[in-house]
């Protein structure tokens, strides 16, 4: 079984968390920074993206702060994983604990913005409607992996607190 | 049958040998996926309780340890409106609800606070909710930054998974030309091995480094946040414990021969280069990365000059700005606005006479705190506006409209340029 098509929306090398969460308006909910997320490189990002759409981007994406309202806006707006030649230590993390798949993929290239792309991330899978491409994903770590299929680091952690108790 | 030799341990490096130390194990090796115990952990007003209380709430339990748990107000302070007072009012509940250990409120960027009260010492395990704690490595601890669920969970448990960096050694020898600092170095190496310094410790070493003060070894490690590794790590030697132990820190000479790399130790790399040779450097918007020699950039015409930011704006960063400014005045049209990295930079500048030869030349004082460096409190740009700033980031928006322009340099250079009005080689200046 696969999802239901996405659409695909692509960014360069280097996104920074100020791009994805800007500081000067840290103090608004969530939900209503959210609605900032990116505008700075695509103000239509933010108005548009639709629940299950994933983000694909180069080098080094997330680099900057280590606020986790970077990966929370993406969140918020329905993103269902980033796929990214590369990412910065904190943003990775952060996504990872809120159950946001963050997916280590060097062919970002092969996929356009506005491309319609099918991802399975269980069977380390991507389909590029658009394209006719299929691509393998590289495999996540255990830790990793345990962390998004308990749908993030709190729940996790409840259960083995449980556990314990 | 001939007796079972003992053989030597293969030698490992300081930040390895530090997280095998946290992770109960002989050894560690880069790659390894390790569940560490956290010595102290930290963090400030805005990644810290707002976000950590519901989390714990959820899981039903306290810190692990209160008294390795320090919180600091850096962020929102002072409290310039509604929203920021409401945050501030929630940390100081934070503190009394849950026995915080060591709590400072408005006295400071956390980064500078934490040496300034001991709190870093050699061969320690420090967890900092911010991205600029590799700050702290200054101080031959290892100590990197996370995001507000990571630090919830390591308040509740006291542990964490480490991913066990490769450690990446940076020699330099040789000494600074006139107008050069450690903040140089940095935009320097932002160009010449990137921001993308993945899964590495940058050990900085060398004759340049071992003469540096406490506070140019801070900047070195501070803005390994910007070229992306994991963190910084210094080897302690005698000026690391003198400052530890005239900060009320606890630090004796046995700590230098362990916490240190082994003779030996196979690095991922090292690199070479001669201060002698470096000249100011300038990054320009919007990418730290974006750094070349301040000549490059001169004759930009600048709005505003900021000293401040962790990285930015601690003593010896107010004394190089000082000495640039000492009998000028800044430039008609443009604000230096200078906001001192904790209240006790404050008073030691004060006490100095370090303050009246900035504020003669016509600089505006803000309070200590993260400030316009993060996009908050005060100093923000507008559209349109370009600023010269001793802070560690120039992303499109960070320090207000995203149609402002941030170029970065050393306190130098900022000071100078603000007396020109333009972006200028300090060395003209001194």
């Amino acid at each position: 079984m696969t999802d239901r098509p996405s659409r695909a929306w692509a960014f360069g090398d280097n996104i920074d968390t100020d791009v994805l969460a800007p500081g000067r308006l840290m103090k608004l909910s969530p939900e209503e920074l959210a609605r900032h997320c990116l505008e700075a490189v695509n103000p239509e990002f933010a108005q548009s993206v639709r629940p299950g759409d994933i983000v694909v981007a180069g080098r080094n994406f997330g680099l900057g702060s280590s606020r986790e309202q970077a990966a929370v806006s993406l969140r918020i707006l329905g993103v269902k994983a980033v796929l990214a030649k590369s990412f910065a230590r904190i943003f990775f993390r952060n996504a990872i604990n809120l159950g946001l798949p963050a997916i280590v993929f060097d062919e970002t290239d092969a996929v356009s913005d506005g491309d319609e792309v099918e991802l399975d991330r269980r069977r380390q899978r991507l389909l590029n409607r658009s394209r006719n491409a299929s691509f393998e994903l590289p495999p996540q770590a255990p830790a990793i992996a345990q962390i998004l299929d308990a749908g993030g680091l709190v729940p996790l952690l409840e259960r083995r607190l449980k556990r314990e108790a | 049958m001939p007796k079972p030799r003992m053989i030597d341990p293969a030698p490992v490096s300081l930040a390895e040998k530090i997280i095998a130390r946290a992770a109960g194990a002989a050894r560690v090796s880069p790659g390894d996926i390790v569940t560490v115990k956290v010595d102290l952990a930290m963090a400030h007003d805005s990644s810290g309780p707002r976000r950590w209380r519901p989390k714990l709430e959820a899981l039903g339990v306290g810190l692990w340890d209160p008294s390795r748990v320090v919180i600091v107000s850096d962020h929102y302070v002072p409290a310039v409106d509604e929203a920021s007072a409401a945050i501030l009012k929630d940390v100081r509940a934070f503190v009394r609800d849950y026995g915080v250990g060591h709590f400072f409120d408005m006295r400071g960027i956390s980064h500078i606070v934490m040496p300034e009260h001991g709190l870093l010492r050699p061969g320690m395990l420090v967890a900092g909710g911010d991205s600029h704690s590799p700050n702290g490595g200054a101080f031959g601890c290892f100590i990197a930054g996370f995001g507000a669920t990571d630090m919830a969970a390591i308040a509740a448990t006291g542990e964490t998974w480490l991913s066990v960096p490769a450690t990446r050694r940076i020699e330099w020898s040789g000494m600074f030309a006139q107008g050069v600092s450690a903040k140089d170095i940095m935009l320097f190496l932002a160009r010449e091995i990137g921001t993308e310094n993945h899964n590495l410790v940058l050990e900085y070493a060398g004759p340049t480094v071992k003469a540096m003060s406490m506070d140019e070894r801070m900047t070195l490690c501070n803005m390994a946040a910007e070229l992306g590794a994991d963190t910084a790590i210094i080897e302690p030697d005698a000026t690391t414990l003198d400052h530890i132990t005239a900060h009320g820190g606890t630090a004796d000479a046995s700590m230098l021969s362990h916490w240190r790399s082994d003779p030996g130790t196979d690095y991922e790399a090292v690199f070479k280069y001669d201060a002698s040779a470096l000249e100011p450097q300038v990054a320009a918007p919007h990418y730290p990365g974006n750094a070349a020699p301040a000549s490059e950039y001169s004759a930009t015409p600048i709005d505003q000059a900021y000293i401040g930011a962790c990285v930015g704006a601690k003593h010896e960063d107010l004394e190089m700005a000082a000495a640039v400014l000492k009998g000028r005045k800044v430039r008609d049209g443009v604000r230096l606005l200078i906001s001192p990295a904790t209240t006790r930079t404050t008073e030691r500048a004060t006490t100095s006479g370090l303050l009246a030869t900035l504020t003669a030349a016509g600089a505006i004082l803000l309070p200590s705190g993260c400030g316009a460096c993060a996009g908050m409190g005060h100093g923000l740009l507008a559209d349109g506006e370009t600023c010269i700033s001793t802070t560690n980031r120039n992303f499109k928006g960070r320090m207000g409209h995203k149609g402002a322009s941030v170029y970065l340099a050393s306190p130098y250079t900022v000071a100078a340029s603000a007396v020109a009005g333009e972006i200028v080689d300090p060395r003209e200046y001194l």
